[in-house]
């Protein structure tokens, strides 16, 4: 019930988004040495919309959204191939420099990995490195914003110093997802980020990742498909490195037109 | 005691043997039916019949020796007992002839019966020579008696402790073969005896510390009743004379030893580190297959070398660039030399537990920085190091223990002048160097100059165990922190 609740309230927004093209990928493949992990990827991620990547155990699905912001460069035998561009310039040029294309392009990992810093540091972090306070209250204000942002505010404001690492599970990954948005990145990309909580963890980081689309375009990799229909508005369908199909979330759960999309949502295969 | 061995073990598999072939056959042949497998039956005889045998053996060959000395020493009269200087000696001189005689009648010069009637105007020292054995002085008539003593009381000795340990070989055998049976547990008692084995070894290293500083403290109760302790913990001045009239204090070695350790570890972490750094984060992983073994190469090379280096090598180089024309002394040994080198022979140390440390830093740390935007070097410096501090805290202290200890290098590359200065190009030494220094040669045991040795030893365990006991701290209190 509460599945539907949700996609009725997504096929509102839906007409309310502008439907503007933040990223772009054509023909993208991508190699693990020999082995040939995506096949020829094409996706556009929509400004201020969640794009849901979901598929069965291995189909590509992470390493697709690795290569959206150059994660995949820390992996030396991976070589990736084809068109990707952010608001139109390429991001494979050799001109981009990938260290600033992550600050743009900002990622939530599936293990929370709070750094063993304060909590305030963990959000300071990005903002740090990059210079974006002018001063230590400029610095304080994004701090208190991204994490309000992140719904962690009330949580933790009365113990700033203390360690990262010593929040539960839920806090922590709210903890980084407030550490990814203090950089105001413009996309942000979350690898199965539920994946290590418990339910009630997981329907507060659902809800943040609905509120965050007001101001980011968000990418979600997931392995449940009930995740995907409540929070995203467009879903691709991974299945063994080829791209099966990308629609609307409510097409693909409805009306999909491929019958692997179709088998895979009713359990059939993955 | 070789053949006792032997028989041992052959009673023990004969044990293993029948204590198997016994649970068979209570069993009915069929192996299903036991409670453990056969060969824990065997083992568990085996055991009962070694363990207490060679238990009791141990405690016997060291007991007797001693218990055989005492009641030898009883029989010595009173008067010639007050004659003798050294009571000590007396005792090393029975012991001595009687061994002479076993060995004499082992070689053929004597047999048992004229053994037993030597006397003393004979000329013993003489005919004991023939043999082979060469005593330090005439053998007096009571030195005679005792050692004749010495002999009957170790024969009997050696009988009873025959009988004793087959008896008990024997008895344990009988009592395990009675008690096979299909139900007995056996493979619980084999396990328990495995684990005393693990217990009696983990016991003996920790025994042998205790036994370590024990006899540490023993002597240095010794020398501190010779001299007063505010003097050798205070004492600005390291003059032994073997004269009398010495002054020990601690202060100037202290001194050496830790100046040439600070210079060692500004030499060992900075570069240590780095490398670990470089080889954990930087190199790939070709680099890594070679120079990482070329780095621990260094471990491997003896101190005595080190030391040589020090000596012909970096000695002479930093007089003649360094001290010399800055006129800061020209003296080859120094503490610069020896920090130095001392300093190098640390780096695989340091750098080699710090890339393990470095290496345990999840990934997902990492990829967590490189997500957000931070180049490589930001990450290391915010992210990795931060993560990996307590264990590279342990590594610096580890290596500071080992400055701390090291003798070799000091002696060829600092020399063994006892100093408080602050020009590192000036000879000073060490508190390891002296307690070389002090024992070796012609030392008397009960002299001041020989028994500071021991409180040396004493003071620099207790500053290593200090220093380890706060690199165990500092690791605790940040691990909690981070986990």
């Amino acid at each position: 019930m509460e599945g539907s609740n949700m996609n009725d309230m997504s096929q509102i927004d839906q007409g309310v988004a502008v439907d503007t093209l933040k990223m772009r990928a054509r023909g993208v493949d991508v190699y693990y040495g020999d082995n040939h992990a995506i096949k020829e990827v094409d996706v556009d991620i929509a400004d201020k919309t969640v794009t849901a990547f979901i598929g069965p155990s291995g189909c590509g699905k992470s390493t697709f959204l690795r290569v959206l912001n150059r994660m995949n460069d820390t992996i030396d035998i991976c070589r990736v191939e084809g068109d990707v561009t952010l608001e139109g310039e390429d991001i494979y040029d050799p001109k981009v420099d990938p260290v600033q294309l992550r600050a743009k392009v900002g990622m939530v990992f599936q293990k929370p990995n709070p750094f063993p810093k304060s909590i305030f540091d963990n959000v300071a972090y990005g903002p740090r490195i990059h210079g974006l306070a002018q001063n230590k209250a400029d610095l304080e204000n994004i701090v208190e914003k991204s994490l309000r942002r992140a719904a962690l505010w009330d949580e933790v404001k009365d113990r700033l110093t203390a360690p990262g690492t010593g929040l539960s599970g839920g806090q922590q990954q709210r903890l980084c997802i407030a550490r990814a948005v203090a950089t105001s990145p413009e996309v942000l990309l979350m690898d199965e980020p539920c994946s290590a909580l418990d339910p009630i963890a997981t329907a507060q980081v659902e809800e943040l990742i609905d509120e965050l689309r007001s101001r980011f375009s968000v990418v979600i990799v997931t392995h449940s498909m009930q995740q995907a229909a409540r929070v995203s508005q467009k879903t691709a369908f991974f299945h063994l490195g080829n791209l099966v199909e990308f629609d609307d979330t409510d097409t693909i759960f409805t009306n999909p037109s491929d019958p692997r999309t179709e088998s895979y949502i009713t359990g059939r295969i993955g | 005691m070789l053949w006792i061995l032997i028989a041992l073990i052959f009673l023990g598999s004969l044990g293993y043997v029948l204590g198997r072939q016994r649970a068979m056959a209570s069993a009915g042949g069929d192996r299903r039916e036991l409670h453990s497998l056969p060969n824990y039956y065997g083992l568990n005889v085996t055991l009962l019949t070694l363990v207490p045998a060679l238990l009791v053996l141990g405690l016997w060959l060291i007991i007797q020796p001693i218990a055989v000395e005492r009641m030898v020493e009883r029989q010595i009269p009173n008067p010639y007992m007050e004659q003798v200087e050294n009571p000590t000696l007396l005792m090393t001189e029975i012991r001595r002839l009687a061994l002479g005689i076993d060995t004499a009648i082992e070689r053929g010069f004597l047999n048992a019966e004229d053994a037993s009637n030597l006397a003393s105007d004979s000329d013993i020292r003489a005919q004991l020579a023939e043999a082979g054995v060469a005593l330090g002085a005439d053998v007096s008539e009571t030195v005679l008696l005792a050692a004749q003593s010495f002999r009957a009381l170790n024969a009997t000795g050696n009988t009873w402790m025959l009988i004793t340990v087959f008896a008990l070989a024997f008895a344990g055998l009988a009592y395990a073969y009675a008690r096979t049976h299909k139900d007995l547990r056996a493979r619980n008692r084999v396990e328990y005896a495995i684990l005393s084995i693990l217990v009696v070894a983990s016991s003996l290293a920790i025994l042998t510390t205790v036994g370590i500083v024990l006899s540490m403290l023993w002597d240095t109760r010794n020398f501190f009743q010779l001299y007063p302790w505010q003097d050798f913990f205070f004492g600005l001045e390291w003059r032994p004379s073997f004269e009398g009239g010495s002054e020990l204090g601690l202060i100037p070695l202290l001194w050496g030893t830790l100046y040439i350790s600070l210079i060692a570890l500004l030499v060992a972490v900075p570069i240590g580190l780095f490398a670990a750094i470089y080889m954990a984060e930087y190199a790939t992983k070709r680099v890594r297959s070679v120079a990482k073994p070329l780095i621990e190469v260094l471990a491997g090379i003896p101190t005595i070398v080190y030391g040589l280096f020090a000596l012909i090598t970096v000695g002479p180089m930093l007089r003649d660039y360094f001290a010399q024309p800055l006129g800061l002394g020209d003296s080859s040994s120094s503490v610069m030399t020896a920090g130095i080198v001392m300093g190098i022979m640390l780096i695989p140390f340091v750098s080699s537990l710090s890339d393990d440390i470095i290496n345990s830093v999840p990934q997902s740390l990492r990829d967590g920085s490189y997500g957000l935007g931070a180049t490589q070097s930001e990450t290391v410096k915010q992210v990795i190091l931060p993560a990996a501090l307590p264990g590279i805290v342990g590594a610096v202290l580890l290596a500071a223990s080992r400055a701390i200890g090291e003798t070799m290098i000091v002696v060829l590359g600092a020399g063994a002048a006892a100093r408080l200065d602050l020009n590192p190009f000036e000879a000073m030494t060490t508190v390891t160097v002296k307690i070389v220094g002090q024992l070796t040669g012609d030392t008397d045991f009960s002299s001041p100059e020989a028994l500071v040795a021991f409180a040396l030893g004493l003071t620099l365990f207790v500053i290593t165990l200090a220093l380890n006991i706060f690199a165990l701290y500092i690791v605790r209190k940040y691990r909690e922190q981070y986990d």
